[in-house]
């Protein structure tokens, strides 16, 4: 705790400042992002427990928790195989256009949401470039899971890679070259040498992907067209729900996402504290 | 090493298997997914030409939309600049208890989805909400008017600041600070002329990132906007209303003219940054 008696070094702040300076950090913290994380709990549980479990146990409300769960189970593995493909290119080897490369994958990240949306109605939509003869084959893709599955594949896009690269361009490539030369094949080498290394760091970026694609919003907003019981993830049914003036059931289904994203942090956490040394040393979000 | 190789090769010779493998699929997954939906973007408002392309963005609604995006997103990271300076100062510096906690904390707008921070805010800052009420005695109101905007906007975008700041303050030395005392200066001298100066360029990173996330923001800003044209509504949106009235050059015009904004934006602040970088 602060001592109030003890001689301050030069480089230390006056006991007042950071008395005021700590008060500040709590206050803003607390208003700007307790709060709204409080009310959340609030509004779903302050007429009882009841209501908000009728509000979730509901046929639509069900229908969005299984869309969400099914599209996140589609997304999340194949953006980790591509984490995983593209670190090992670029932190295993040597190649023109490197630099390119890992701009061209973070590159989701500064699209908004709604624009990420956007792009697949312009190639998959019915004015879109593959509109009409998508129709002809009766494949739907806007408005329907692939369109809701592609545009979380992009927003989650770089999650688990920018994790990765950094964390096998540190650990380098003796390893790997030494289990080679001693005759691992190419798949023993990853499974039983550089997997065991990145574990932590893949969990760590899958542990993010997931979290956003199960919370994505303006996105799936784009390419979902909103039909209830069918095409509605979790946060556009809770956006459906509040509209609709239920309040109770928005915030019961908001306070399931809340849930998932106290876990994420916790984990999150504790991923950071036990093996800082085994993920990659900068985060950057 | 790289710069040895000789210069018609593009890759270096490696032991390590793998490697057509790993950049085929990458770079096949990148351009199926991201680059070639791109590419239909950029394309797609060039069929109503030009003069199209102006006629959506001369459109005063389109001008007032933009206009709320990008001032409201510039000062939420304004705030977010000055917030979290103090919020990361707090957090490397000072010892107290739930200091962890709060350090984990701050990452709660990266990891609550967008439409329940949306709904939460839009709550707490209604007329008869936890915040909104107090306000609205003094007169303020802050649902469905821009300041609901820029409050949005300052919630998803703290993290950005103290996550660029923190790293940068650990690793900042203290003997810069100790020779500035020695020779005479007071705290609050230092903390002008010596530690701010060597966080400026993080600080602009930092807030070109907070930015950057805002201009595009959806989710949390359209519960609390209200959504009143002319007033409250936001580029994204508009760019949905143009979607949903089949119009889709319109709305890759708005799409592409956002992009091409917050590029120009983005490297603006890298100049400025490697200029204050090359400047010390």
């Amino acid at each position: 705790m602060i001592q109030l008696f003890k001689p301050r070094a030069p480089t230390e702040d006056h006991v007042l400042l950071r008395w005021a300076l700590t008060l500040l950090a709590l206050s803003f913290i607390g208003v700007f992002l307790i709060l709204p994380l409080a009310l959340v709990f609030r509004e779903a549980f302050g007429d009882g427990f009841a209501a908000a479990w009728t509000a979730i146990n509901e046929p639509d409300a069900l229908s969005a928790i299984r869309l969400t769960l099914i599209t996140a189970a589609i997304a999340v593995p194949l953006n980790a195989v591509f984490g995983i493909a593209a670190s090992w290119a670029v932190a295993k080897f040597d190649f023109w256009g490197k630099g390119l490369l890992v701009t061209l994958i973070d590159l989701p990240f500064s699209i908004s949401p709604v624009v990420s949306g956007l792009i697949y109605v312009l190639v998959f939509g019915l004015q879109g470039w593959f509109g009409e003869s998508l129709r002809d084959h009766d494949i739907r893709i806007i408005f329907a899971l692939p369109g809701i599955v592609l545009a979380t594949i992009f927003v989650t896009f770089p999650f688990v890679a920018r994790e990765l690269i950094p964390l096998m361009s540190d650990q380098g490539r003796e390893e790997e070259e030494a289990a080679v030369s001693l005759g691992a094949s190419g798949l023993s080498t990853f499974w039983r040498v550089t997997l065991p290394n990145i574990k932590w760091g893949l969990l760590y970026g899958v542990l993010l992907c997931n979290a956003r694609a199960m919370g994505e919003f303006g996105a799936v907003s784009v390419v979902s067209g909103h039909i209830r019981g069918l095409t509605d993830t979790m946060p556009l049914h809770i956006e459906a729900l509040y509209n609709d003036y239920q309040y109770v059931g928005a915030f019961a289904v908001a306070s399931l996402l809340a849930l998932l994203a106290l876990v994420t942090l916790t984990l999150k956490s504790i991923l950071e504290w036990r093996y800082a040394d085994e993920i990659a040393a900068v985060h950057h979000h | 090493m790289a710069a040895l190789a000789p210069a018609l090769r593009w890759r270096n010779p490696s032991a390590l298997p793998g490697f057509g493998l790993s950049l085929g699929f990458t770079l096949f997954y990148l351009s199926a997914l991201v680059l070639v939906p791109l590419a239909a973007l950029v394309i797609r408002p060039w069929e109503i030409g030009w003069s199209g392309f102006w006629a959506v963005l001369s459109d005063p609604r389109v001008q007032h939309a933009l206009k709320l995006s990008f001032g409201a997103s510039l000062i939420a990271a304004a705030i977010n600049t000055v917030f979290g300076l103090i919020v990361a100062w707090v957090l490397v510096r000072y010892r107290f208890p739930g200091k962890r906690l709060l350090d984990a904390v701050v990452d709660l707008p990266f990891a609550l989805p967008t439409a329940v921070a949306g709904i939460a805010l839009s709550a707490l800052y209604a007329r008869n909400g936890w915040i909104g009420q107090p306000l609205q005695q003094f007169g303020i109101t802050v649902a469905y008017t821009p300041l609901g905007v820029v409050m949005a906007l300052t919630f998803i975008g703290l993290p950005f600041v103290v996550r660029t700041l923190q790293p940068i303050l650990v690793e900042l030395n203290r003997e810069s600070e100790e020779a500035a005392a020695t020779l005479g200066a007071t705290r609050f001298q230092t903390m002008r002329r010596v530690i701010l100066p060597m966080l400026a360029p993080s600080l602009l990173t930092g807030a070109a990132l907070a930015f950057a996330r805002a201009v595009g923001e959806y989710g949390s800003v359209i519960f609390i906007a209200g959504n009143l044209p002319g007033v409250s509504e936001i580029a994204p949106l508009l760019i949905i209303i143009k979607l949903n009235e089949n119009d889709y050059a319109g709305a890759a015009a708005i799409g592409v003219i956002m992009l091409a904004l917050s590029f120009v934006m983005l490297l603006t602040l890298n100049l400025l940054q490697a200029w204050t970088a090359s400047r010390r």
